[in-house]
């Protein structure tokens, strides 16, 4: 049985299920507030929500039962009588060490907490980057929406921000360095590419079987990196477009990964009316269209950022998807066969799986 | 309570007044309509956030009246006035 945390425009849905049999709607909360992202942390069993309402500002809150009562956690704030508010949680990690997490959000801020999500801190060494370069925002805002623990090491972490690339630390967060040899801002002019920090990064992921590897899906490209994330390298030919957002990786298999390409990049919808996911096994030379049991006529899906997620790996990997259209799509497979996990939902934001 | 300070109400509803303890009315002193909400704040830490933002500015969507009148942060209050803090009608 999987259990899917599906954020939306209209709260959170909790379903239960399998890829082979239906899912069931087993929970819901937050009616009618936008929850950004929820995350069950696999090791406390603690449910998270990202909850931005659109009076009284961005929240995260815990329960152990999506229809019990929920706790705001304290700290997700920033500094006060500066000239900052935060705006938007878009993803809740899980850190490598008992009760550490991360939150990352807009304006380009990273929290952390250390007593399992009661209590969370700014890191300041980050936020002190962004304000003293002050980064540039993306067509979402200036959102922190990857980040990527290095397994069994809590002191090195990786962190991506649109449109303020890719940043690694080897301390713990004290000190933080840039991480984007290799990428092309195709966006920017010509002659500002080679020396521009405004790198537009939609997704990264790394691998757990082999942690120097990730893969990053860009604006405008996918990449991947075999140094930990200080180089990369275009893998995204034979895509059907170099624009998406949400990519994810098998974990027991480092060179399979999953894109869903959208038309770039005002359209922003699935390619031809067709959803397709693709996928590598190869690292990325090759990629091959997935869309065994998923819309193939008229279909124009768009699938944001957070809304794709994976459960188990190898051939049984499964894989979920939402999109702002309100479906969810499971595969069991590996991506080579799929069904309807729920429609009609409210605008899905986020999907995560435990 | 500084010279120019002034006793006023607060009166909140619905989820604000759930996290003031379930408390609707607040008595507390300031000069201007910010003020009234910080001490409010600091009285009732569970609003934290919940009116005003980090930069201690009102919330773009909450609405403030001072004695029916519709209100800003920085309007300044008297003895005995009325301030309601409510969400801002949405919709269409």
């Amino acid at each position: 049985m999987t259990e899917l945390s599906v954020g939306t425009k209209k709260g959170l849905f909790v379903l239960e299920g399998a890829p082979s049999n239906d899912f069931r709607m087993s929970g819901r909360a937050f009616a009618g507030e936008p929850v950004e992202y929820a995350l069950r942390d696999p090791r406390s069993g603690r449910l998270f929500a990202a909850v931005t309402n659109a009076f009284y500002g961005p929240k995260i809150f815990f329960s152990d039962d999506p229809d019990g009562d929920w706790t705001q956690a304290h700290g997700i704030a920033l500094p006060e009588g500066g000239q900052h508010a935060l705006e938007r949680i878009w993803v809740i990690v899980a850190g490598e060490e008992n009760g550490l997490l991360y939150a990352g959000g807009d304006p380009g801020v990273l929290f952390m907490s250390r007593d399992g999500g009661e209590s969370w801190e700014l890191n300041e060494a980050l936020w002190r980057h962004r304000v003293e370069e002050d980064w540039q925002p993306g067509g979402g805002g200036l959102c922190l929406h990857s980040i990527v623990p290095w397994p069994g090491d809590p002191r090195r972490l990786t962190v991506a921000v649109s449109a303020a690339g890719v940043w690694h630390t080897d301390d713990g967060g004290e000190t933080w360095h840039r991480g984007n040899n290799g990428l092309v801002a195709g966006y920017m002019p010509e002659d500002a590419r080679a020396t521009t920090t405004q790198m537009c990064v939609h997704s990264v992921c790394r691998s757990q079987e082999r942690p120097e590897r990730l893969f990053m899906q860009f604006h405008g490209g996918v990449y991947r990196s075999d140094d930990g994330g200080k180089s990369w390298l275009d893998v995204g030919h034979g895509l059907p477009s170099d624009f998406g957002f949400p990519l994810a990786i098998d974990p027991g298999d480092a060179d399979s990964a999953y894109v869903i390409p959208l038309r770039a990049d005002t359209d922003r919808v699935t390619p031809e009316g067709r959803v397709r996911v693709y996928e590598t096994r190869d690292g990325g030379d090759r990629w091959t269209a997935r869309g065994d049991g998923l819309p193939q006529h008229d279909a124009y899906l768009t699938v944001l950022r957070q809304a794709l997620d994976t459960h188990g790996a190898g051939a049984e990997l499964e894989l979920y998807f939402g999109a702002t259209s309100g479906e969810v799509f499971a595969s069991g497979d590996a991506g080579a066969s799929w069904s309807t996990a729920a429609l009609r939902l409210p605008p899905v934001f986020s999907v995560t799986a435990a | 309570m500084t010279a120019d300070s002034h006793m006023a109400r607060i009166r909140l509803r619905g989820q604000l007044k759930k996290l003031a303890g379930d408390q609707a009315e607040h008595e507390l002193s300031g000069t201007t309509v910010a003020d009234l909400l910080c001490a409010l704040e600091q009285a009732q830490p569970g609003l934290a956030g919940w009116i005003l933002d980090e930069r201690r500015q009102v919330r773009r969507h909450i609405c403030l009246f001072v004695n029916g009148e519709q209100a800003r942060g920085d309007d300044a209050v008297a003895d005995g006035d009325c301030i309601e803090v409510l969400p801002a009608i949405s919709g269409g």
